[in-house]
């Protein structure tokens, strides 16, 4: 369980995030979205202990992240957008840094690799940037860590690894993991993230499952438009809109129409989610 | 698995399995794959499957025996079939019937390709 409490981080004088609230449950895949410079990187890596919240306070399982215990550190894994390319072979590096993680197993990185039509001779720093994602992506989820946080796994894949990635990051995860995902690709993973998360700077403007989120909004894939829509935009075949769901009929969630409907209407979207955050 | 952009995932994977028991493929007494498995295999949140699950269970398609898994029904087929007939004729033949009433095609004709098909 993770508790994000009333949060602010600025870098210098420059406002990040303001007044942050948020709580993140065990065995949920989140998918953490917000536009460019919302502070979607600088919150995981507040999260695992890499920065240090100015105000506010940030509980995982009862630890405190930036005191970074090494019993914290152990049950985490972060993997930023940007990964190193080291001068090793990829299993000669996976072997010896996975010493840190207790339930890191080399046959399941080797597994995963193998996913990924990956050679794990090759030394990472002669890889592409795809395929070093692949190997980093392969290290972070042979850690078997409660928890995991990727930004922008899969920028850079290629066509045929998007899916490998999916196979590969549900295959091999704790039932009991909590995993943040922060990503823009939303086309990538809108089967995969729920509850998704929607940032803004100065507050969480949706944390919701897709049931939740099913349950109170319907997404219209109709030729006429609704008077009460809160959001369309002109498709081939008709519109997608998004109004408040009055029938209880179940609809698909599409992610960039509900990105686009939260943004738009941040105060009526807080007050029909009102009692969840 | 590709989806239809329109309908909810979990309804989608619900009809899939339905297909798959009314050609035979799964049987009465066959265990279903666990809903992580089955999420990894399709690319799709394990929540959603088990909501999948969830509303087979209701249907009676599919039963939970505690602690080991998800198993098809020994009637499933049976009231697969009774829901598609219902649905069918209380949805999509009204609709039909719309449509053909708006392109003004009688029943004779309807008659005609019912035979021939």
């Amino acid at each position: 369980m993770i508790k994000v409490d009333n949060i602010d981080f600025s870098y210098g004088s420059v406002p990040c995030l303001e007044k942050i609230s948020l709580s993140l449950q065990e065995g949920k895949i989140y998918g953490l979205l917000g536009e460019n410079g919302v502070g979607k990187t600088t919150l995981l890596t507040l999260l695992c202990g890499l920065k240090q919240v100015q105000k506010g306070s940030i509980e995982v399982d009862g630890f405190t992240p930036y005191r970074r215990d090494v019993k914290f550190l152990e049950s985490q894994f972060y993997l930023p957008d940007e990964v190193s390319a080291e001068n090793a072979k990829a299993e000669v590096f996976a072997r010896s840094n996975g010493l840190f993680w207790p339930d890191f197993s080399i046959e399941k990185f080797m597994e995963i690799m193998g996913i990924f039509e990956m050679d794990p001779g090759k030394k990472m720093n002669a890889m592409s940037a795809g395929q070093l994602k692949k190997t980093w992506i392969s290290f972070a989820l042979a850690c078997s860590t409660k928890y995991l946080y990727l930004d922008e796994p899969t920028n850079g894949l290629d066509i045929p690894s998007k899916a490998q990635f999916r196979k590969a990051l549900m295959s091999y995860t704790r039932e009991d993991s909590t995993i943040v995902i922060s990503t823009h690709q939303v086309k990538d993973l809108e089967n995969i993230i729920d509850p998704i998360i929607i940032l803004d700077r100065r507050d969480v403007l949706l944390n919701a499952s897709v049931q939740e989120i099913t349950d109170r909004l319907f997404f219209d894939y109709g030729t006429t438009l609704n008077p009460d829509s809160l959001y369309s935009e002109q498709v081939p075949g008709g519109f997608i809109q998004v109004y408040p769901n009055s029938t209880g009929e179940d609809s698909k969630v599409n992610i960039e129409a509900l990105f686009n409907t939260v943004h738009k209407h941040k105060d009526i979207i807080k007050g029909i989610f009102s009692h969840e955050n | 698995m590709e989806f239809d952009a329109n309908r909810p995932i979990y309804l989608q994977i619900a009809d899939v399995i339905c297909d798959r028991v009314l050609r035979g493929e799964l049987k009465a007494e066959d265990r279903i794959p666990s809903v992580r498995e089955y999420g990894a295999e399709i690319g799709v949140n394990p929540n959603t499957v088990a909501r999948t699950y969830d509303i087979l269970t209701d249907r009676g398609v599919l039963y939970n025996k505690r602690g080991i898994g998800y198993f098809v029904c020994e009637d499933a087929a049976e009231n697969i079939v009774k829901e598609e007939r219902e649905k069918f004729l209380n949805e999509e033949l009204p609709n039909f019937i719309k449509k053909a009433r708006l392109l003004d095609i009688s029943l004779d004709e309807i008659n005609k390709v019912y035979k021939n098909s």
